[in-house]
């Protein structure tokens, strides 16, 4: 009844070719971000900005980056984290090498950094399909782990390969409580929300989705696939390299190359699968429920346990833990296989024609 | 040149135990189209079901015999991977069949975080010893030849040639018998198989049995080595690239991308990893499929792959 397009006349091109093209679509959306802005910092405390809500926002660019790559290009990779990787480390190499680096701009070049290594690994792309490529993506996933740990000039000659930075500041602004830094990792994500978003509407993004959907019809119409794989794995880089560059600065501090692990990978290629491959939104839901079920398990259990009179230990509960969180990702893929993007689709839809559903 | 024969066979020893694992996966793909990353963890239950039961076993029925403990052991095991193939299909893929393959990838490792957590609840999470009498003493062969002889691993030689019958014996389960040539009926095409009569799910259910006895194989030859504990699951990483090497429908391109894995790690360790701060393995073999696949996408003896729109 609230929720429909009837009466809204586009009388130009720019007004039929806007992002939300029903005006309660653009208002949410509005609504939201001022929200996620002003709202929120009165309702969360320090404990839900650094468990939570930090992480949510770095880990939903990063999966925005992957999904780009793997929702909207087909190309699945198992090398997220090491893009992330590079990201971090590149960033704080810019940072401390240069004098007077601003944070922005090393952020930025940790994403051009993991742009380079994300196309150098991505050639295989242009010759093997599939789980073939799956499986080639984690060499870079490997040599990375290897390299930062073992390369000394990349964690400026520190035996354990962390390091760490402080004193982060923006134009004269600190950014040291985590309402700040949650405003900052905030601001990153929407500009690049949006410019995801735009990106998967235009020319390229829709070669992306021809390639995707069969390589070779796609070259037939004169999509050159080479170009096209290797600007979604450049972009999806770039993206999930800057997500690496935050969680390393913001949300870390002090990191080492464990922090970015294959087991980040798999993390982030769960949210793409289970957010909803190909769709930006599906980036968020994937984000928010990867980061909240452990956490969630992780409160839960003992609680439960103790209402039923057992002691669990902590080992039992990190193995019940690994079981739920397991078990739960099987259910959840056969009941939507198309993710949760899927069910918030048919939300609207359904949303649409209420009350009169015929 | 002793030197170089050492690291030679230590590499191919290693690639067989590859091999083993890699097997595992092959088999699964084959028959079903699911790439199953559970094979490290499948491993790891497996080989933790055995080391705990062997220990277990003489306890609660007072048996003297280490043999006879280490055969029941070995049944109660090859038991509980009957099970777990069983509910795996029923609970898991009999949802998913017609999925996209990266949808069953995720599914499998989500069943891989639940066996995790199942195997260690059920059996600890502390290192055991699995000892089924592998003699440990290092051996010295061609000493006729160089002068002190070329030092080999006695268990690794046992552990090749469990391997090789393995393999043996499987490949005459794929070709002699029924079920075998229902197996490969369904790994030719799923529908076709369905339509002259061959039961999807219980071929499923049968070949991540088979999938299971080789993980408790590798999980047995592995966990005697370097003891049970949680970083056998790791032993599933190391085996992808052998499989894309291979190529990751053939059980021969399993065991000779094994080899070559095997070989290419352990001299590549010796005399590249030194210049460049060492740890090289890892990646190295990951390097050296991925090279291999930008001229042969298909792997060694994978089937060719005709792209039709």
């Amino acid at each position: 009844m609230f929720y429909r397009e009837n009466g809204q006349f586009k009388t130009s091109y720019r007004a039929d070719q806007q992002i939300f093209a029903i005006a309660q679509d653009r208002w949410a959306i509005l609504v939201l971000i001022a929200f996620a802005a002003l709202g929120v910092p009165f309702l969360a405390d320090e404990y839900l900005f650094r468990a939570i809500l930090i992480p949510f926002l770095i880990l939903s660019l990063a999966a925005l980056g992957v999904n780009i790559l793997v929702g909207y290009c087909g190309q699945i990779s198992l090398g997220s984290g090491a893009f992330m990787a590079v990201g971090a480390y590149m960033a704080y190499n810019t940072y401390i090498r240069v004098e007077g680096m601003p944070l922005i701009v090393a952020l930025l070049s940790g994403g051009f950094f993991a742009t380079l290594v994300g196309m150098f690994f991505g050639i295989p792309s242009l010759r093997v399909k599939g789980l073939y490529l799956a499986v080639a993506t984690l060499a870079a996933q490997f040599f990375c782990d290897w390299a930062f740990l073992r390369v000394g000039w990349f964690t400026n000659n520190n035996a354990s390969g962390s390091v760490s930075v402080s004193n982060l500041s923006v134009l004269g602004w600190n950014i040291d409580t985590p309402l700040q830094k949650y405003w900052f990792c905030l601001g990153f994500l929407v500009v690049f929300g949006l410019l995801a978003k735009n990106l998967v509407r235009s020319a390229i993004g829709r070669e992306w989705m021809a390639i995707r959907d069969m390589d070779v019809a796609a070259a037939v119409i004169g999509i050159r696939p080479v170009y096209a794989k290797l600007s979604a794995f450049a972009v999806s880089a770039f993206i999930v390299g800057v997500a690496g560059a935050l969680w390393g600065f913001v949300h870390l501090g002090a990191w080492e190359p464990a922090a970015f692990s294959i087991d980040r990978s798999f993390q982030l290629l769960f949210m793409v699968i289970i957010g909803g491959m190909g769709s930006i939104m599906g980036s968020f839901f994937g984000a928010a429920f990867i980061v909240v079920l452990p956490i969630f398990l992780n409160q839960f259990l003992p609680a439960l346990g103790a209402l039923a009179g057992v002691e669990i230990s902590t080992a039992t509960v990190a193995h019940a833990e690994a079981m739920i969180f397991g078990a739960l990702i099987v259910w959840f893929l056969i009941v939507e296989p198309h993710g949760l993007a899927k069910l918030w689709s048919i939300g609207k839809q359904k949303l649409r024609l209420w009350p009169f559903p015929h | 040149m002793a030197f170089f024969l050492e690291t030679l066979f230590g590499g191919l020893m290693a690639g067989m135990l590859y091999s083993l694992v890699a097997l595992g996966f092959v088999l699964i793909f084959k028959a079903s189209g699911v790439f199953n990353f559970a094979q490290g963890a499948m491993v790891l239950v497996a080989a933790l079901c055995m080391a705990r039961f062997s220990e277990w076993i003489p306890l609660w029925t007072g048996l003297q015999s280490k043999f006879l403990s280490n055969m029941l052991a070995f049944a109660v095991s090859v038991a509980f991977m009957f099970v777990l193939a069983w509910l795996i299909e029923r609970l898991v893929l009999r949802h998913l069949v017609n999925q996209e393959g990266v949808t069953l990838l995720m599914a499998t490792l989500g069943i891989t975080y639940f066996i995790d957590g199942l195997g260690q609840t059920i059996f600890g999470s502390d290192i055991y010893k699995i000892d089924v009498g592998m003699p440990k003493d290092p051996m010295f062969i061609l000493d006729s030849i160089f002068e002190g002889g070329v030092l080999i691993n006695q268990e690794d030689v046992i552990a090749a040639v469990v391997a090789a019958v393995l393999v043996a014996a499987l490949s005459l389960f794929f070709q002699k018998t029924g079920t075998g040539r229902a197996l490969r009926a369904v790994a030719d095409d799923h529908q076709a198989a369905q339509s002259i009569g061959i039961p999807l799910n219980r071929i499923w259910v049968i070949v991540w049995c088979v999938a299971g006895i080789t993980a408790l194989v590798a999980g047995i030859i592995w966990g005697s080595k370097l003891g049970v504990q949680f970083s056998l699951t790791t032993v599933a990483l190391r085996a992808l690239p052998v499989i894309i090497l291979g190529g990751l429908t053939s059980v021969p391109g399993a065991i000779i991308g094994g080899l070559i894995i095997g070989v290419g790690e352990k001299l590549s360790e010796v005399y590249l990893g030194p210049m460049v701060g060492g740890g090289i393995e890892i990646w190295f073999a990951y390097m050296l499929a991925l090279v291999f696949l930008l001229f042969r996408p298909q792997g060694l003896f994978g089937e060719k792959i005709i792209d039709r729109v």
